[in-house]
């Protein structure tokens, strides 16, 4: 019975696969420091004129391994001083007459895309790479993760045109800038990025984690003893 | 059952060893507690240096800018202020600033890099008032006839001189602090760090 | 056993022994000691499901020391700040970015929550197991179920805090429900909120009933429920009254003090559970989105209800009853139905000891009926739980109404089954296994 229970327990824990897009799996790691940096700087270049990310701190860029001398001349474009909130240039209340809806906070964006069907991270991943033509759209552009997106294909340089085809798969129309596979690396440069920015310290937080279990467990052995010691009277 | 009686050598042992795993642990645990209580990144941000252009300040002339929630005051002394501070050294309490109230550059006559320019904090070293100015010599500030300039502190009458030392038998015990600042140009202060750069 | 006729301290002539005797004199310090701890007498058989009622009081202090900490930098505004998002929201991200430690306070409070749940669910089945409900202890079980509908409050309020889209969307629900009472009810969850929306009157008011109302009923009856056991003492796994049997001194046969031999127990139970704690506080915080829901990572946006809406897991059982009410009956609709149900669905379980008929109390000496009985409920209360965190479906409707159905039987029809089975002789003594 108790296995049974617990197999219920965990049941609703189990991935439920709702009718939705596939997504790809992300491939990247928030260890790769190489890439977070490239990720940031694709931030600030592509995603910081629109989004903000308010809740982080120039100053944390140099988590990646960078000096304040390099975040300040390399990412730092709307800011003047290193402990600024990465806040966007443009006013909430402006973009919202523009784009009908004032763009997200990134900050955490990673942490809030995740779902049954997978990671913020790989849904991001998904998004950035499946944008296509549309007419219909306002934009022209419409995107297989998000459904009739409100914003257009920031990208497209880099990626280039698709087309969604007769069969419901993408098709690159136009090449961008870089290929298929660079592409497809400077996406999931910039969703690590995402990723480690919903987070900073979750890479230290594991490594506390397991400082405090272990510790834990040399408290367990003494607690352990201690009991055994005393229980001996009780028969 | 009591247990004091008898309580033998390895059961106490035990006991210790528990509390002593036990203890380290609980202090550790107050780590992020006693942490959360000090300045956040938000509060260092606010804190950060501040740059302050003082090529519009005119002899004689005194600004304020606020460096972490502090009034810092800079005064462009002119040839007279100048010259009432050595006339003052036998009524000032710390003429030679011998007390750490300032910068090691700074522990000079005027009690500043450049003998003009004087870059203190404006809060009163005995409770926390900020002073005000009372730069005109003698009665018209309502003074007393033999004042030199300088700033009162309003809440309990501390005097200071215009090279923020207190005057003898005032109720604060110090002069004033002089923060850590550089020159980045002539004209360019950075108050809140002595080196360049960051 | 309670606290009262305890000799007072006696000092030794030391310093520290004058002093003892100088408190004991003006307050019961050694009563205290002896009446709760050191001689008051604990079954000795206690098994595993006995280190819950310890360990959810581990629980409350953790959430309470974090608390008062998180209360220094959160703030309850539902303002937008000048970057457009909602300043408790913001605060939240600085507590987890800007304030040095502030991130593991707030899971530490954040696995709580949940944890908390996960202890109370235990100790409550620990009851059904054995019977602990039962004459004499019907009122520390009353002030449990009291604690239990407290801790459903003070959740559910401090759900709101974080200002995400779940939080506000939870609470425009929950709110709702109770403009389902006939007559007062659109009036009633206006007074709530303090407002049309759920909005900074809102926020701010239960915020207020988070930090400081609820706490201090949740304090006072969890001090009522100690007072309350330990005036009739422990039950046990053999559902003995170890009173029953004592020796020549009045101290139960079968006691033993509860310190030291519960209290290092105990420290070995805690010890474990902190070791599951850490393990999900440091490597999977977000309790795979049922801990901390994803959606709660956007703020809370009056405009936009995210696709799908689901309370966090420790109410979904509830949740599921009240969407299995969809029939209108005695001219009330469904919607009210609804609320009634989900609400006896928790108060329900106060009146256990007097639906309870069985001459025995504990599950060993019961027979199949009530294994039987147990089991489904247990597995309906987890299939209700479930689907309380699916998005409606037509077989989910289904599956939830037998289920309620069966929840509902498994009270109301207890009086009669609880005294068919067939039970074993309990023995005089209990039983160490």
């Amino acid at each position: 019975m108790k296995k049974f229970l617990t197999a219920l327990l965990f049941a609703p824990l189990m991935a439920f696969a709702s009718g939705g897009v596939h997504l790809d799996t992300w491939p990247g790691s928030v260890s790769d420091k190489a890439g977070l940096q490239n990720g940031a700087k694709l931030f600030v270049n592509y995603c910081l004129n629109c989004h903000g990310a308010s809740y982080m701190r120039y100053k944390n860029l140099t988590e990646l391994g960078l000096s304040e001398q390099q975040v300040k001349d390399n990412l730092m474009f709307t800011a003047d001083k290193i402990g600024e909130l990465m806040r966007v240039a443009a006013r909430t209340d402006e973009q919202k007459a523009w784009f009908g809806a004032a763009p997200p906070d990134l900050t955490v964006i990673a942490r809030a895309r995740a779902s049954e069907m997978g990671s913020g991270a790989d849904w991001l991943y998904t998004y950035l790479r499946t944008f296509y033509k549309d007419d219909k759209r306002p934009t022209g552009w419409n995107n297989v993760a998000f459904d009739n997106v409100g914003m257009p294909h920031i990208l497209w340089e880099l990626q280039g045109t698709q087309v969604m085809g007769e069969d419901h798969k993408l098709k690159l129309e136009v090449p961008g800038k870089l290929s298929p596979a660079d592409y497809d690396k400077a996406v999931s440069d910039l969703v690590g990025f995402l990723v480690w920015m919903a987070e900073p310290q979750q890479e230290f937080r594991k490594t506390l984690g397991y400082g405090v279990i272990a510790f834990l467990a040399l408290l367990f052995v003494v607690a352990y003893a201690l009991k055994k010691e005393y229980w001996k009277d009780i028969h | 059952m009591s247990n004091e009686g008898k309580m033998d050598c390895g059961r106490r042992r035990l006991v210790v060893a528990t509390a002593a795993v036990g203890g380290a642990g609980a202090v550790a645990a107050l780590v992020p507690f006693v942490s959360s209580l000090l300045p956040s990144e938000r509060a260092k941000a606010a804190g950060a240096p501040v740059e302050v252009d003082i090529s519009k300040l005119e002899p004689g002339q005194m600004m304020t800018v606020e460096w972490r929630g502090k009034p810092v005051w800079i005064i462009n002394r002119n040839k007279d202020m100048l010259e009432t501070l050595p006339k003052l050294a036998d009524a000032v309490a710390d003429p030679k600033s011998d007390k750490k109230m300032q910068p090691e550059y700074c522990k000079n006559d005027t009690r500043s890099i450049k003998p003009e320019i004087m870059v203190v904090v404006g809060i009163c070293t005995h409770l926390g008032c900020s002073p005000s100015s009372k730069f005109k010599k003698g009665a018209e500030e309502g003074m007393g006839g033999d004042w030199m300039g300088g700033f009162l502190c309003p809440c309990h009458g501390s005097t200071f001189d215009f090279a923020g030392r207190v005057y003898k038998n005032k109720p604060a015990p110090d002069n004033l602090e002089v923060p850590p600042h550089v020159y980045l140009t002539d004209t360019r202060i950075l108050i809140g760090e002595d080196k360049k750069g960051a | 056993m309670a606290a009262g006729n305890f000799e007072k301290y006696k000092s030794d002539g030391s310093l520290g022994g004058n002093l003892l005797e100088w408190v004991d004199a003006r307050f019961p310090a050694t009563s205290m000691w002896k009446g709760h701890l050191s001689e008051y007498y604990a079954p000795k058989n206690f098994n595993f499901w006995y280190f819950f009622g310890s360990l959810a009081l581990l629980v409350l202090v953790i959430q309470i020391v974090t608390g008062i900490f998180l209360v220094m930098h959160y703030k309850p505004d539902a303002a937008l700040n000048a970057n457009g998002v909602p300043v408790a929201f913001a605060s939240v991200e600085y507590i987890m970015r800007d304030v040095p430690g502030g991130w593991l306070i707030r899971y530490m409070h954040s696995t709580g929550a949940s944890a908390f749940f996960i202890v109370v669910y235990l100790h409550i089945f620990r009851g059904l197991l054995y019977g602990s409900y039962r004459k004499p202890r019907e009122l520390t079980w009353l002030f449990g179920v009291g604690i239990f509908l407290c801790l459903m409050g003070e959740a559910f309020f401090g759900y709101l805090l974080p200002w995400g889209q779940m939080s506000f969307w939870g609470a425009q629900v929950i709110v709702n429900l109770f403009s389902a009472i006939p007559l007062v009810g659109q009036d009633l969850s206006i007074i709530i909120r303090g407002d049309f929306v759920v909005g900074d009157a809102t926020l701010n008011r239960f915020f207020a009933f988070h930090v400081i109302a609820f706490p201090l009923v949740l304090l006072g009856l969890v001090a009522a429920h100690v007072l309350a056991l330990h005036e009739t003492g422990s039950n046990n796994p053999d559902g003995v009254e170890i009173k029953a049997n004592k020796d020549e001194n009045g101290i139960p046969r079968d006691g033993i003090p509860f310190h030291p031999y519960y209290t290092v127990k105990d420290i070995v139970g805690v010890v474990v559970f902190l070791i599951v704690f850490s393990a999900v506080m440091f490597f999977a915080p977000e309790g795979g989105g049922y801990f901390l829901e994803y959606n709660n990572f956007f703020p809370a946006d009056p405009l936009k209800t995210p696709p799908h809406i689901a309370p966090v897991w420790y109410f979904t059982p509830y949740y599921s009853v009240l969407r299995a009410m969809v029939w209108n009956f005695f001219g009330l609709e469904a919607k009210f139905w609804g609320v009634v149900g989900m609400g006896a669905s928790v108060v329900i379980f106060a009146f256990l000891p007097w639906l309870d008929r069985s001459p025995v109390k504990s599950i060993r000496y019961r027979g199949p009926i009530y294994k039987t009985m147990l089991t489904i409920f247990v597995i309906c209360f987890f299939i209700l739980g479930y689907l309380g965190t699916q998005p409606p479906s037509f077989w989910g409707e289904k599956i939830s109404q037998v289920c309620t159905l069966f929840y509902f039987g498994f009270f109301l029809a207890m009086p009669w089954w609880s005294r068919m089975d067939k039970f074993k002789a309990v023995p005089d003594r209990v039983t160490m296994k």
